[in-house]
């Protein structure tokens, strides 16, 4: 582990702190309100402890919250987080190796997954993978936790703009890999307009899922399937 | 628990299985890429796949909230941080950026 924190300087630590720190005042609105919802204080803690992926345990509050059914809250979530199975593709290399490994599995999401992606080699995406998902491991539930307790002290996470940092990470940490790659351009631009144009009629998850079919654009499909 | 119509028991199992079903969706990809190999080409088409999941995400929670449009203030924030991202903007500048953008619309009234 040691070797870990030695190959992520400054700047990177710094803004994959910025990146948790994001998380974790997501994590008060979350945990406020879950309680504000009926559950309590434990719930949305161990939750986000056991499933570390924000979008699919909103759904699952708000779903059990509205009166809808256990099974289809968990089919609603599961089908949120389908998209692991490609990241798992994408990223084998950082998940660490033997029991860590289990640990490296779990601490795979949208913002780990993108950190690892943007780096150059692969001991720096380790690095990175690694220093997101732990501070994300500790942040979300933590932020859960204070939220769930103080209630609506920051119900509104609307009026400071926090909804508009997470696609603005993704954003800034693709970036480099998309101007420099035309393929990837081409499929992710295609990828997008498909699952905008879908997000009107199908369940959350699938649109995105949907945008897999832009990989269709790309020339080392064409190669790799012949 | 006091949330409607629910046993703690149900909601309890309801979790276990979202969590083991999200485990097990993480842990499919690295068991299929140890157990066989794929061509070059393929790895690198995996790669693309990741990037263009992340970037539909960034789409449609930029641009839609629930089944709609999101308005303009989200928008727009994400938008000024993908300029700044272009003219390779400190990553820190991109997404504070987007927060403050997106907040002053709003307390100016523009959702």
């Amino acid at each position: 582990m040691y070797s870990l924190w030695r190959t992520l300087d400054r700047p990177l630590l710094r803004d994959i702190a910025l990146v948790c720190l994001a998380v974790g005042v997501i994590g008060l609105s979350y945990g406020a309100i879950a309680v504000a919802s009926g559950f309590p204080v434990w719930f949305p803690v161990v939750l986000g402890l056991l499933v570390v992926a924000a979008s699919s345990e909103f759904l699952f509050i708000g779903i059990i919250a509205a009166g809808g059914s256990p099974v289809a809250a968990v089919l609603a979530g599961l089908l949120v987080n389908a998209r692991h199975l490609p990241f798992g593709l994408a990223v084998p290399d950082v998940l660490g190796r033997g029991a860590w490994r289990f640990l490296g599995t779990h601490l795979m999401n949208d913002e780990t997954v993108v950190f690892a992606l943007a780096q150059k080699d692969t001991a720096r995406g380790r690095a990175a993978y690694w220093a997101c998902g732990l501070g994300i491991m500790v942040c979300w539930p933590a932020g859960a936790a204070i939220g769930g307790l103080a209630g609506t002290v920051i119900h509104d996470t609307g009026a400071f703009g926090l909804d508009a940092m997470f696609p603005a990470v993704l954003l800034a940490l693709i970036l480099p890999a998309l101007r420099g790659d035309r393929d990837k351009r081409r499929a992710a631009l295609a990828g997008s307009a498909l699952a905008l144009a879908a997000v009107p009629f199908l369940p959350a998850g699938l649109p995105v899922l949907l945008a897999l079919a832009g990989l269709s654009l790309t020339t080392a499909r064409k190669e790799a399937v012949r | 628990m006091n949330s409607p119509m629910h046993s703690p028991g149900t909601l309890i199992v309801a979790m276990l299985v979202l969590a083991a079903g999200t485990y097990g969706f993480r842990l499919a990809g690295p068991l299929l890429r140890s157990r066989l190999t794929f061509p070059p080409r393929a790895e690198r088409l995996m790669e693309t796949s990741a990037i263009v999941l992340l970037a539909s995400l960034v789409a449609t929670t930029a641009l839609t909230e629930g089944h709609g449009a999101a308005g303009i203030a989200r928008p727009f924030g994400v938008a000024v941080a993908g300029v700044l991202a272009w003219r390779k903007a400190p990553f820190l500048a991109v997404v504070l950026a987007a927060a403050v953008a997106t907040a002053v619309l709003r307390l100016v009234g523009v959702e």
